[in-house]
């Protein structure tokens, strides 16, 4: 008998196991990989759910069907390669899946997606079911857009070296009129901002409709840059209740000059940031992208998906800026996972590093980097953490730590400027940041009363709440 | 509200204009200088110099002093080229660059002399 005929058909409910769980299997370069947390329901073994998952956001479904035999199913289906405990976890463990290339739509963020976390998540056989991370291979790299302009052009168009860059999202949130508003960004960028932000609600409300706000931030934006002598920018979300209002928001944003726009990725659609990077590309703009939302995919230890694959995402769709995290500031952020998901975004090669949660080696071949943007509840006395931590390749967002000042935006901003650039010398010099801020910081100050006052402001507030969602070690 | 301070930066005062990195710090002193440029030879970038008129400040391309120094690593070498550069080019801003091939871009960019601004724009 011919060895490559098909089977005959026999209908019936197959173990997931027998089809789907490869243990000798040797993942290939082209292959998509996903390591699963998978968390069973009881009596179900660990191969018969890893299977199920493989089967599941592949070709599976629960029976077989006579179509099955019209396909090479062998092909296509996704294939459970390793299993391997959880650290300090007796009740999940991750499980390892290789899919084939031509299961997915080249360039196709979306499409990959709603295979790797579709139906699956709702299975009932498993009771809680992660996302750790994706391997993209570098076909399926390639045949995405990636980032408008990535970050070595951000620091040419904006004129920006050696340090990171500095900004600071307007507040109150919502409730500003147009005029307020842009007085608050013209207060921030002459006192030595790069950058200030719309927060990711900000889109078109009664209290202030779009237009007008794109208007007084542009004139802010003008005077600073003349007043200082330095380029400026003004995150002007174009986040809309759909596509045709989002595109003649960036097209207006355009019109008037400005040298950024935001996008608001999660909530807007992926599919929708995808269209609105490519404009940017062929616009000139940059685009900063926020996401809201997150904390629902991506804080539950044993659930959704982790943000090191959310991150990996916006970079395949594109986008110049994505919130990290400040692991120091008021939002959720271990440190080893952040420092894996900020190398993530912005290098070239990202090498499998389990201490900092990385399960697979990421070539991003010559796709530009994201640029991690570190915001909330960070203050002056963070500074030195934080250009330790992000390097200059980053954003630095100041907004309670700028808008607080007891002197008022300009004040504020300049005190977390002097900070910023104290913190990039003493680096230079080859001071070790973190075990000598207080000195570095007091030197500083020394010569800006802004700093000064600053410092004296925010000396007790801390945010030292333990983090939900840690990387998986054993000591927990 | 006695103790609050103005922040005085005006269009009309040519002194509130800033240029980028080390601009909200004092002028460094050449032994601080000195370090960065250690900072930039370490870092295996190559020193470059350019100059500028102050009303001409804000154009990316500032005039080049000679070629990028690539390779050099002698920080009195780099020293002496800006000195020779502020001495021939008077009235000018002077700010010293490291480039860095592998990333394609300014690792960094400093002004290593500031000219008296009170007469420009």
């Amino acid at each position: 008998m011919n060895q490559n005929a098909p089977g005959k058909y026999s209908a019936g409910v197959k173990e997931y196991r027998e089809t789907y769980w490869e243990p000798n299997y040797t993942p290939k370069e082209s292959d998509v990989l996903a390591v699963f947390k998978i968390t069973p329901q009881a009596g179900v073994p660990r191969e018969e759910a890893a299977a199920a998952v493989a089967a599941e956001s592949s070709t599976g479904t629960w029976t077989t069907v006579w179509t099955d035999l019209l396909t090479d199913l062998d092909y296509y289906k996704g294939r459970a390669y390793a299993i391997e405990d959880v650290p300090g976890d007796d009740e999940s463990y991750y499980a390892f899946i290789a899919y084939p290339m031509g299961l997915f739509e080249e360039g196709s963020v979306v499409n990959v997606f709603t295979s790797l976390v579709g139906n699956v998540f709702g299975f009932k056989a498993v009771r809680a079911l992660r996302l750790e991370d994706v391997r993209f291979p570098l076909w399926f790299v390639t045949t995405c857009d990636g980032p408008p302009h990535g970050i070595q052009v951000e620091r040419d168009k904006m004129d920006k070296y050696g340090r990171p860059f500095l900004g600071c999202t307007i507040k109150p949130k919502l409730g500003l009129s147009a005029k307020n508003y842009g007085r608050a960004v013209y207060e921030a960028l002459r006192g030595g901002l790069d950058f200030t932000k719309d927060d990711e609600n900000i889109n078109s409300q009664p209290f202030m409709r779009w237009r007008d706000r794109f208007e007084f931030c542009q004139e802010a934006i003008e005077k600073a840059e003349k007043e200082t002598g330095e380029r400026k920018g003004h995150y002007l979300n174009v986040t809309a209740p759909n596509i045709e209002e989002m595109y003649k928001r960036a097209e207006f944003a355009k019109e008037i000059g400005s040298p950024i726009i935001m996008s608001d990725y999660l909530t807007m659609g992926w599919a929708a940031q995808a269209s609105l990077s490519r404009w940017c590309r062929d616009n000139g703009m940059l685009l900063h992208v926020h996401r809201a939302m997150h904390g629902v995919i991506d804080r539950h230890p044993k659930h959704g998906i982790n943000f090191r694959v959310l991150a990996k995402m916006l970079r395949l769709l594109g986008g110049d800026h994505l919130h990290s995290g400040t692991v120091v500031g008021k939002l959720e952020g271990d440190r080893a996972a952040t420092l894996g998901w900020i190398d993530l975004m912005r290098d070239k090669y990202v090498k499998e590093d389990r201490s900092r949660g990385i399960f697979f080696d990421q070539d991003w071949g010559q796709m530009p980097g994201v640029l991690p943007v570190a915001s909330g509840g960070i203050h002056v006395w963070h500074m030195p953490a934080l250009v330790n931590i992000f390097g200059d390749d980053s954003c630095l967002q100041f907004g309670g730590g700028t808008l607080g000042h007891p002197w008022g935006n300009a004040a504020g901003a300049a005190a977390n400027r002097v900070a910023v650039e104290a913190c990039v010398k003493a680096r230079n010099e080859g001071r070790e940041l973190e075990k000598e801020s207080k000195d570095i910081m007091t030197e500083a100050a020394k010569h800006s009363p802004e700093l000064k006052i600053a410092m004296e402001t925010w000396k007790e507030i801390k945010f030292e709440f333990d983090t939900v969602d840690k990387l998986d070690v054993s000591h927990r | 509200m006695s103790g609050m301070q103005d922040y005085s930066s005006r269009i009309s005062d040519p002194n509130s204009r800033k240029m980028g990195t080390f601009s909200y710090l004092p002028q460094l002193t050449p032994e601080e200088l000195r370090k960065q440029v250690e900072y930039i030879v370490s870092k295996g970038w190559n020193p470059a110099i350019e100059h500028t008129e102050p009303e001409n400040m804000r154009s990316n391309y500032w005039y080049m002093w000679k070629l990028p120094m690539f390779g050099e690593t002698d920080v009195d070498a780099i020293f002496q080229e800006i000195e020779m550069c502020k001495t021939a080019n008077p009235g000018n801003h002077v700010r010293l660059v490291g480039y860095d091939n592998f990333k394609q871009t300014q690792g960094t960019s400093m002004v290593v002399y500031r000219a008296d601004m009170s007469a420009s724009a």
